[in-house]
């Protein structure tokens, strides 16, 4: 079935990164998400799971106020990060999602060289006064991205000419360019063959260390590789959250354990 | 793998509830931005106002018209001296044996309402049309027994009086002008006063014919309407047909090769094709090589129709590509033959979007004007409808678009207002087809 | 009988054999299968329409094929025959063949006229009748007095005109009959009629389909035989690289190209730079920022721009925004510069060009944003960049090539656009940078050349070939070139 998942004992006592309160979300008549309240914490790895159109992708959106671009859709309820409210009438979203970046489910690298992809988060926030400063920001960025011996040859190449994985882990190396407190990944690996889903999981992993990592999977296999903690969603309501072990070996509530043994989904 | 964990935290902690300086000078740009693109929309239709504005303004005076309306007493003895009433010996009476009648009337019309004025007869007379003694003839030869009697005329007073009541002349406008006098006015208000000169609806402008340079009271455009008229005419007769079968071959049965690409790349290309290009084949092909007539409507619509296949064709492949194949599919499983599946099912179903492009088409080639002049068809050449299909579409004609050409050509204020007034009633024509098009697309338009 | 039958009558005739043709063999495969439409192999309305087409269709094929070679064939024949005494210095065999076709076509008018009987017209001698004052009675006035080769000439145009016309109908009208016949013969219940109906049909079609290229094959053979006549007038080095536009009706004129190109390229760059910038804020703002109900609303009002005729800019230039012009920067104006003299001018045609132009690029724009992928502009947006650093850092470049393909389109639409120059561009070629004066174009010199009464065949009229070729090369250059940037950009997304 699955591998066992990594228990880490210290997981709790890891502070809050995020935390949501009762949040609801309406897509026009739609209700999408039905007071969700969730803590996630930092430095960690949490996996939204559920079956398809439970709602994980639109709470992740949430998150960083992507759901802004879209008219129809309406978010109530807090959402603190760090303990300040991100749907404030004071906040600006632009510089909240340069706190919290976002990774897509398709790899959707600008049509520019792979330098100007990575560059382009730093020049618009100002994160470098120099040429030089701005170097060191893409070749570390390319290194967290675990990428950057692949492509070094080649800053100037475009973006769009490397292989679907090289493309997401440029998308992964772009969103932590901006230096983000929290990494928000919409099925970051649906659209990879398994070499490369292998190595974006490797790379997940080593980004706990720095970000907390919110990564939204249909795959529950990966959600036990990658995370520390699991949520599970079902019809717009958060169902069940705890540590990824427990979830996998002993869920609480029938339908987590429905949905991990195949029953539905 | 590297080890991510080495690199320092350097980013001070800030709030997400300050907005910072950049984020400031971000957003300033934001609305700059979208500054640029609110003013370009504004600039965009604050033009089409103007345009409405500049049409209506300047257009509508030419659908009213100053006339004089006066008693004239066809006296026998200038008309006709024999009494006999012998048409023959009417007609050898010119325009030059009415002209004392008008001035006669005039004098009685003053002597009756008893208006002091310095004025000749003569002077008093100029400001009808020129084409005033010439009106009041036809209408003696229309009818001889009306010689002999007073008859209540109506003239058409000359552009400088027409000018004058709809402010586009005034005292100061005519210091140098020869054509009428501040003595005059004078006169025509008077006149005015009396009811006498009056600005009424023109049906004229509208159903009538082009008249010389010298007359731009009398001219209309109705003549060069019903040029436009054959024209379309020839267009949709040919257009509609060819463009229909090329487009039938191209999507359900011309196959995939080098041949029918070449064709595509044309269509496209012969779409964007400058319109005076096609005048120049008009007039070398159909003119200069088959010796069709000159200026006729037929030729014309010939032009046109070349002009215009490329559009109908790009429009109805459009409308064949949005039947479903599952159509196609039913009538073939049925044993139809490929061309009945065709021309029963398909067909049908996609005429309402052949019929909306064929009108945009038409529209299109109502309001072009390039090729027309190539072919002949400005100038003052007709001054009569015609009375037939065959004279419609052979005999000289103008079209809407190319008779306003030719009035704006004449630089003279009088026609300008006259090449608006047509300018509005050609838009009339276009705003009517393009509207029908979209209640067709509206009405029909399916959802497969 | 008359010397020539109208072919309209022919055609008359054809039509009315066809719709015969089509009851009769209706009726035929009805009674061959006993009256029972069961036993047909075909739908009746098959065999009927089998004997209309067959009667119809080859004949039809033939006049009109005939109705278009006869004139090049007689053309051809009677060219060669006259002697090469009678064309005069300076003159041309074509030259000489127009005053031949005048010779004919007066002498036609003259016999219907009855000034003259076909007897008469065959034993004309021009050493003793005066045929120019003989044609003058009958309103067709010549240049010059008629030469005893050319009325030869003309005599034998004249009788070759009507033989072949002649022959034409015997011979269309045979094979009408002939293919009325034959496929009336054939009908039998068992004859296969649908399917040679279905054939003919196709056939049709793909005539249909194959009168695009025809259309292009004119243009681009109507064009080049007048550019080579006009090259064998006038000297090709002068209308290329000349720099002076002087025609001049006595002859002896200067031919340039390049004042013409000057004021064409000029107009059109001013008018781009009145649409493209607009036209792109417009798209932009309409698919990125508008709302539905705004969008909804301004769209449709922009493309009604689109949709005036171009002759309403022309007076709108002359009329209006010409003169407005003239009384800010004209002697006395508003701004008390004097830097314009006309109110015609590069400025007053190229502004409303550009405005014309605004929905073109706007719509074309419009199209090409929305299809770069919102992938990217989540992409952008997730970083946190602002809506217009999304838009100018990545949607613009990613459309880039798309706009570029647009914006030449545009180049194109304006390089030949005719009546705005012509009322509004004035009409004196010459090399000058300053917008406010008046330029002009290659499309008003198409028109003032071939709208004047000169000499068909003089260089001054011919050069309007020429011009036209040039023209046509030129935006079919820019749109095949557009074209294809836009279709490869498609790809790209698709």
């Amino acid at each position: 079935m699955y591998d066992s998942p990594a228990l880490e004992a210290s997981v709790d006592q890891k502070e809050t990164k995020i935390a949501a309160k009762d949040v609801q979300v309406h897509y026009g008549d739609t209700h999408a998400i039905k007071d969700v309240s969730i803590d996630i914490p930092a430095k960690t790895v949490t996996a939204f799971i559920g079956p398809s159109g439970c709602g994980k992708s639109t709470f992740l959106r949430c998150l960083n106020r992507m759901n802004d671009t879209i008219d129809i859709c309406r978010v109530t309820g807090d959402i603190l990060l760090d303990g300040e409210d991100i749907y404030d009438k004071r906040v600006d979203p632009v510089q909240l999602r340069a706190k919290v970046g976002m990774v897509f489910q398709k790899p959707n690298p600008f049509p520019k060289s792979i330098y100007d992809n990575i560059a382009y988060g730093p020049r618009i926030h100002g994160l470098a006064r120099t040429k030089a400063d701005l170097d060191v920001i893409v070749e570390k960025s390319l290194r967290r991205g675990a990428i950057w011996d692949e492509v070094k040859d080649r800053l100037h190449a475009p973006g769009t000419g490397l292989s679907g994985g090289q493309q997401q882990r440029l998308c992964i190396a772009r969103a932590v360019a901006t230096e983000p407190e929290v990494l928000l990944m919409d099925e970051p690996c649906s659209a990879l063959d398994p070499i490369a889903t292998a190595q974006v999981e490797e790379l997940i992993d080593e980004l706990r260390h720095k970000f907390a990592v919110v990564i939204v999977t249909h795959s529950m296999q990966q959600a036990a590789r990658v995370s520390q903690k699991t949520a599970f969603f079902h019809l717009g309501n958060l169902v069940e959250f705890g540590d990824t072990g427990q979830i996998f070996t002993n869920p609480q509530d029938p339908r987590t354990e429905s949905y991990i043994t195949g029953r539905i989904g | 793998m590297t080890d991510v964990s080495q690199t320092p935290q350097n980013a001070p902690k800030t709030s997400i509830h300050t907005v910072d300086a950049r984020t400031k000078k971000r957003n300033a740009a934001e609305r700059r931005f979208k500054a640029y693109g609110i003013a370009a929309i504004t600039a965009g239709l604050l033009v089409l106002l103007v345009l409405i504005g500049t049409i209506l303004s300047n257009g509508l005076g030419a659908f009213q018209q100053t006339f004089v309306t006066l008693n004239v007493e066809l006296l026998e003895s200038k008309l006709d001296k024999k009494g006999e009433r012998n048409l023959e010996d009417i007609k050898k009476v010119s325009t030059f044996g009415y002209a004392p009648l008008l001035k006669t009337a005039f004098e009685e019309k003053v002597a009756e309402l008893e208006l002091e004025t310095g004025l000749k007869s003569k002077d008093m007379a100029a400001i009808l049309s020129k084409s005033a003694a010439a009106d009041l003839r036809n209408h003696v030869l229309e009818d001889p027994s009306r010689i002999g009697t007073t008859v209540e005329f109506t003239f058409l007073a000359n552009s400088r009086v027409d000018g004058y009541l709809k402010g586009r002349v005034t005292r100061e406008s005519i210091a140098n002008d020869k054509k009428i006098s501040a003595a005059q006015l004078d006169f025509v208000d008077m006149m005015v006063a009396a009811g006498v000169v009056k600005k009424t609806f023109n049906i004229d402008f509208i159903i009538g014919a082009d008249a010389s340079d010298q007359r731009p009271e009398a001219a209309g455009i109705g003549v060069a309407m019903m040029g436009s008229f054959f024209m379309m005419l020839v267009v949709l007769l040919l257009a509609l047909p060819i463009g229909v079968a090329a487009s039938i071959y191209l999507e359900e049965f011309a196959p995939k090769n080098w041949i029918t690409d070449l064709i595509e790349v044309n269509i496209s290309n012969l779409a964007a094709v400058p319109s005076i290009v096609f005048g120049i084949l008009g007039l070398a092909v159909f003119i200069n090589y088959m010796h069709l007539p000159q200026s006729a409507p037929l030729v014309g619509g010939l032009v046109l129709t070349l002009m215009t296949l490329p559009t109908i064709i790009i429009s109805t492949r459009a409308s064949l590509k949005a039947v479903p194949p599952s159509i196609r599919d039913a009538a073939l499983g049925l044993g139809a033959s490929k061309m009945q599946s065709v021309f029963h099912h398909v067909l049908p179903l996609a005429a309402p979007g052949i019929l909306t492009g064929t009108i945009i088409g038409l529209a299109q080639a109502l309001g072009e004007t390039a090729p027309l002049l190539l072919i002949g068809m400005i100038g003052f050449i007709a001054s009569n409808a015609p009375d037939s299909i065959s004279a419609g579409l052979l005999s000289p004609n103008s079209a809407m678009p190319a008779q306003i050409y030719e009035w704006a050509k004449r630089a003279e204020p009088a026609f300008y207002e006259r090449a608006w007034g047509g300018i509005i009633i050609l838009l009339i024509f276009l705003v009517t087809m393009n509207t029908i098009a979209v209640i067709l697309r509206r009405r029909f338009e399916r959802r497969w | 009988m008359p010397a020539t039958w109208p072919v309209s009558w022919l055609v008359l005739i054809l039509l009315g054999l066809s719709v015969i043709g089509y009851f009769l063999g209706r009726q035929r495969a009805l009674a061959s299968a006993g009256g029972d439409s069961r036993l047909l192999h075909s739908l009746p309305n098959f065999y009927g329409m089998n004997v209309l087409l067959s009667a119809l269709i080859p004949s039809a094929v033939v006049l009109g094929a005939w109705v278009l070679i006869q004139p090049m064939v007689i053309n051809s024949a009677v060219s060669s025959a006259i002697p090469a005494e009678v064309i005069a210095e300076g003159s041309s065999r074509d030259l000489v063949m127009s005053d031949v076709k005048r010779v004919a076509e007066g002498l036609e008018i003259a016999r219907e006229s009855g000034a003259v009987t076909l007897a008469e017209i065959r034993a004309l001698d021009a050493t003793q009748t005066d045929i120019r004052a003989l044609l003058a009675e009958v309103g067709v006035a010549l240049g010059s007095d008629v030469q005893p080769a050319i009325l030869k000439a003309a005599q034998d145009y004249r009788a070759m005109s009507i033989t072949g016309s002649n022959a034409m109908m015997i011979i269309v009208l045979l094979i009408a009959i002939v293919g009325f016949g034959r496929s009336y013969a054939r009908t039998h219940h068992e004859y296969r009629a649908r399917n040679i109906v279905e054939r003919a049909v196709l056939a049709l079609l793909i005539g249909a389909a194959s009168l695009a290229i025809l259309t292009t094959v004119g243009i681009v053979l109507s064009m080049l035989f007048e550019t080579v006549n006009f090259f064998g007038l006038h000297d090709w080095k002068d209308f290329f690289f000349g720099t002076v536009w002087a025609p001049n009706f006595r002859g002896d004129s200067e031919l340039a190209i390049f004042p013409l190109l000057w004021g064409t390229l000029y107009i059109s760059v001013v008018a781009l730079f009145v649409a493209v910038p607009i036209g792109l804020f417009a798209a932009i703002y309409l698919s990125e920022y508008a709302s539905k109900a705004v969008r909804g609303f301004a769209k449709p009002l922009l493309e009604i721009l689109a949709g005036i005729p171009t002759i309403v800019y022309g007076l709108f230039a002359l009329v209006t925004f010409g003169p407005f012009l003239l009384r800010m920067f004209g002697d006395g104006g508003v701004l008390g510069v004097n830097w314009m003299t006309d109110a015609r001018s590069v400025a007053t045609a190229g502004i409303v060009m550009g405005i014309m132009l605004i929905p073109f690029v706007s719509s074309l724009s419009d199209d090409i944003i929305n299809a770069v992928p919102q992938s990217l502009r989540d992409g952008s947006y997730g970083l946190g960049a602002t809506k217009s650093e999304t838009i100018r850092q990545v949607v613009l470049p990613a459309a880039l090539p798309g706009i570029v393909g647009a914006i030449l389109l545009a180049a194109s639409r304006a390089i030949g656009e005719t009546m705005i120059v012509v009322l509004g561009a004035g009409a004196i070629a010459r090399l000058s940078t300053n917008p406010l004066d008046a330029l002009t174009t290659i499309t008003t010199r198409i028109v003032s050349q071939l709208t004047g009464d000169g000499d068909f065949a003089s260089p001054e009229t011919l050069v309007a070939f020429a011009l036209g070729l040039t023209l046509f090369v030129l935006t079919l250059g820019l749109n095949v070139l557009a074209l294809y940037i836009v279709r490869k950009y498609r790809e790209q997304y698709e």
